[in-house]
C-alpha cells in the first residue's frame, strides 16, 4: 500500500522487520534451525560407529520395508477418513450454533463443544479407555440391553481410533465453519429459497461455496491434527494402531536410530503438505484466503 | 373500500389477503389486514418505519406463516405452501444477489431449479439481461456491478421466472438520491413493459404515489387507507393519511362553528380558520385541520387575495428554496402559528424578505378537518 505520509520505503522496511524480529526469531530458532538439522540427519548413514556417510539409505528402507509404508499409507487413509467424519458431524453442529440459535444458547452449545479440552488430552484419552473396554460401561450396558450375549472388547478397533481422533478434533473444525457460516447473509438464503431452491440445492450452491474457505481450513488443521496424533491412536488402538507417529517414536525412543526417525519425520511432512496442497487444489482455494478463516 | 376483492371477482385478483393477522410475543405486527390488488397493476404499501410492511410482505412471499387470515395468490390459498413453491417472487432490500455467482447464473439460478435445460436457461437469462440492459453483463462478477445495476439483476432474476407476483421490499432504498429517482422511472417502466404485478414497500411518500396504481398507507399493522394516490392526496381518509401522504401544515384547534360541510376552528393558538370536514363533526370538538401548502395563495395586498376566501395576514419566517418546491415559511400575525406555503412557478415571490409582512388565503373546501385525538394521532 502506497502511503505519502510516511518515509521512504526502506525506513518502513526496517520497521516492519523490527517489529516481526521476535517471531522470526522464534520460527528460526524453534522451528527452522530443528528442521535443518533433521533434514542432515535424515540424509546420512552410519557406516561405523561415529561415522557417518551421506547417502538416502533411510528412505530406501522406507520403500524397501512394506510394514513402514503400509503404517504411512493407513495413517493417511484413516486421518482423511476422520477428517471427513469430523467434518460431516462439525457441520450441522456449526450450522446449529451459527444460524439456528441466538444469543446464550449459541455460546453455550459452543462451550459444550470446548469442554473435552478443559482437560488434558490423556485424561480424556482414558476417560474413553474406561468406557470401551471389556469390563467398562458402554459393553457391560449393550451386554445387559441383550445387544451383545456378553461384554465385549470396544477397545483396539480402527473404529475406536476413528471415534477418538474426531472427537478430540471436533472443536478445530467448529470454530472456522462457525465464522464462515456466520458471515453467510440469512437473505441469501431465504432469496435462493424464494426462487425455488430446496434444502439440498441452496447447500449445494449457496452455503458450501460460501462457506468453501471455512471447510478448507477446518479440513486442513483437523487433517494435521490427526495425522500428527500419537496419544489418541496408541491409546485407542493399543498394539494394531500402526500409526505412523508411532513408528517415528519408536526410531527415536526405542531404537535410537535418529537416522531413520528424521526420514519418517519428513515423509510425514512431505505426506501433509502434498495433501494440504492437493485439498486447496480440488476445493479451488487460495491459502491466505484460507488462513485468514482460522 | 376493505371489503373488496372478497368472493366472486377473485379471478381478476392476483392477489387477495383476507384479515391476516401476525402477532409477535404481545406485540400485533400486523393487524386483520385485508386487500385485494388487481392483476397486473402496480400496488404499493406505504408506512412508516416498524409499522408491519415487511412482515406482510413476508407473510405474502411464505417466510412467515399468518396467525389468523388468509392469503390467496392468482385465486389459490397459500396455506402450507412454502416459498419456493408459491409463484411469487421477491427482490430484497438489500438485493441477496448471489456473490458466489456470475450475473448470469444469478439470473438462471430459478430457472435451473425448475430443471430448465442449461443451454435454455442460459438464453433466457441473457435475453432477460436484455430486456433490462445489460445484455453484456452475464459473465461479469456481482461486485463489479453498480448499484442501479445490481439492482436490475435483483429484478431480472425475479421477473425471469415469470412469477404471478413480484414483490418489491424498499428496493431503492440503498441507492443514493440520484440513483433512486432514476430506479424509480425505470421500475415504472418496467412494470408497464412486463405486465407483471407488483407489490411495492416503501416508506418514502413520493415514491407510492409516483409509482403505483393504487397505494394501502400502512399504519401500526393496519391500512388507514386505500385508494389511487390521487385519492390519497386529495381526500385523505384519516389524519395520519393527512400528515404522512405529502406535505401539510397542520393546525389543531377546537370546531366552532359548523355550516354543513365547512367547519370553523378555531386553533389552541386562537387562529380561526374555516374547513372541510371529512366525517361529521359536532360543534366544540377537538379538530386536526389539515392545509397542503400549494392550496394556500399569497398577495403582497390583502385585496388581490381570490374574493370568498377568508383572508390572513403574517410575516415572513425563512424562505425554503428547493427549486420547483420552494416554499415560504410564515406566522400568522396574531396567533403565530407557523404555516407553510409554496412559493408559485412563475417566480413572483422571488424577492420576499425575512420579516416582511404578507397576506394569505385559502379555499376552505380544499381543507380538511378530522375529529382530533383519535387513535391515530
Ligand atoms: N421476528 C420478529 N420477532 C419479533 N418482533 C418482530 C419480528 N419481526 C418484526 N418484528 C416487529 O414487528 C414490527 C413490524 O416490523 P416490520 O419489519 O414488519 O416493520 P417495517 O414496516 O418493515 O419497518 P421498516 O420500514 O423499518 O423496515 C416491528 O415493531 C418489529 O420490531
Ligand atoms: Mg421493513
Amino acid at each position: 500500500m502506497p502511503d505519502a505520509t510516511s518515509g521512504p520505503a526502506w525506513e518502513r522496511r526496517l520497521l516492519l522487520g523490527l517489529l516481526l524480529a521476535p517471531a522470526l526469531l522464534w520460527l528460526f530458532a524453534l522451528i527452522v534451525l530443528p528442521q535443518i538439522d533433521l533434514a542432515l540427519l535424515s540424509f546420512r548413514e552410519r557406516v561405523a560407529p561415529r561415522e557417518y556417510v551421506a547417502s538416502l539409505a533411510q528412505y530406501r528402507t522406507f520403500f524397501a520395508e512394506p510394514l513402514y509404508w503400509h503404517v504411512f499409507v493407513r495413517t493417511a487413509v484413516m486421518s482423511l477418513a476422520a477428517t471427513l467424519a469430523t467434518l460431516l458431524i462439525a457441520f450441522p453442529v456449526a450450522w446449529t450454533i451459527a444460524k439456528l440459535l441466538r444469543g446464550r444458547l449459541s455460546a453455550l452449545l459452543f462451550v459444550v463443544c470446548l469442554i473435552p479440552f478443559w482437560v488434558s488430552e490423556t485424561v480424556r484419552t482414558l476417560g474413553w479407555m474406561i468406557l470401551l473396554r471389556e469390563s467398562g460401561v458402554l459393553p457391560a450396558l449393550l451386554a445387559h440391553l441383550g445387544v451383545t450375549a456378553a461384554p465385549v472388547e470396544l477397545l483396539y478397533h480402527d473404529a475406536t481410533i476413528l471415534v477418538g481422533l474426531v472427537y478430540t478434533s471436533l472443536l478445530f473444525m467448529v470454530v472456522p465453519l462457525v465464522s464462515s457460516l456466520e458471515s453467510l447473509d440469512n437473505s441469501l438464503i431465504e432469496a435462493a429459497y424464494d426462487l425455488g431452491g430446496s434444502g439440498w440445492s441452496i447447500l449445494r450452491e449457496i452455503v458450501i461455496p460460501h462457506a468453501a474457505p471455512g471447510i478448507t481450513a477446518g479440513c486442513i488443521v483437523v487433517f494435521m491434527l490427526m495425522l500428527g496424533n500419537y496419544l489418541t491412536p496408541t491409546l485407542l488402538g493399543g498394539k494394531s494402531s500402526q500409526w505412523f507417529t508411532e513408528q517415528i517414536y519408536t526410531q527415536f525412543i526405542v531404537r535410537f536410530n535418529w537416522e531413520q526417525g528424521a526420514a519418517f519425520g519428513f515423509l510425514l511432512l512431505a505426506l501433509s503438505t502434498s495433501m494440504v496442497w492437493l485439498g486447496l487444489k480440488l476445493s479451488g482455494q487460495r491459502f491466505g484466503d484460507v488462513m485468514r478463516r482460522t | 373500500m376493505s371489503a373488496a376483492g372478497t368472493g366472486q371477482d377473485a379471478a381478476t385478483h392476483d392477489l387477495d389477503v383476507r384479515g391476516a393477522v401476525k402477532r409477535f410475543a404481545d406485540h400485533v405486527a400486523v393487524d386483520q389486514l385485508s386487500f385485494s390488488v388487481a392483476r397486473g397493476s402496480f400496488f404499493s404499501i406505504l408506512g412508516p418505519s416498524g409499522c408491519g410492511k415487511t412482515t406482510l410482505l413476508r407473510m405474502i412471499a411464505g417466510f412467515i406463516q399468518p396467525d389468523d387470515g388468509e392469503i390467496l395468490i392468482g385465486g389459490r390459498s397459500m396455506a402450507g405452501v412454502g416459498p419456493n413453491r408459491r409463484p411469487v417472487n421477491m427482490v430484497f432490500q438489500q438485493l441477496a444477489l448471489f456473490p458466489m455467482m456470475s450475473v448470469g447464473d444469478n439470473v438462471a439460478f430459478g430457472l435451473a431449479r425448475r430443471g430448465v435445460a442449461r443451454a435454455e436457461r442460459l438464453r433466457r437469462a441473457q435475453a432477460m439481461l436484455e430486456r433490462v440492459g445489460l445484455g453484456g453483463a452475464a459473465r461479469k462478477k456481482v461486485d463489479e456491478l453498480s448499484g442501479g445495476q445490481r439492482q436490475r439483476v435483483a429484478i431480472a432474476r425475479s421477473l425471469v421466472l415469470e412469477p404471478t407476483l413480484l414483490l418489491l421490499d424498499e428496493p431503492l432504498g440503498a441507492l443514493d438520491l440520484k440513483l433512486r429517482e432514476h430506479m424509480k422511472i425505470e421500475l415504472k417502466q418496467l412494470q408497464a413493459a412486463f405486465g407483471t404485478t407488483f407489490v411495492y414497500i416503501t416508506h418514502d411518500q413520493s415514491e407510492a404515489l409516483v409509482l403505483s396504481d393504487h397505494v394501502g398507507v400502512m399504519n401500526r399493522g393496519r391500512f388507514e387507507q386505500q385508494g389511487t394516490p390521487q385519492q390519497l392526496y386529495y381526500e385523505p381518509a384519516t389524519p395520519f393519511v393527512a400528515g404522512f401522504v405529502g406535505a401539510n401544515n397542520r393546525i389543531v384547534g377546537r370546531a366552532t362553528g359548523v355550516a354543513g360541510a365547512i367547519v370553523s376552528i378555531t386553533s389552541e393558538q386562537g387562529w380561526l380558520i374555516r374547513a372541510r370536514s371529512a366525517t361529521a363533526i359536532a360543534a366544540g370538538t377537538a379538530v386536526e385541520a389539515f392545509v397542503r401548502p400549494e392550496v394556500a395563495v399569497l398577495a403582497r395586498a390583502a385585496a388581490d387575495l381570490p374574493a370568498g376566501q377568508p383572508a390572513h395576514g403574517g410575516e415572513v419566517e425563512s424562505l425554503l428554496f428547493d427549486g420547483a418546491n420552494s416554499a415560504v415559511l410564515l406566522r400568522e400575525r396574531q396567533s403565530r402559528v407557523e404555516f407553510r406555503i409554496a412559493l408559485p412557478q412563475t417566480g413572483q415571490f422571488a424577492d420576499l424578505r425575512v420579516g416582511e409582512p404578507i397576506h394569505f388565503s385559502f379555499d376552505p373546501a380544499r381543507a380538511v378537518c378530522f375529529p382530533a385525538g383519535v387513535a391515530h394521532a
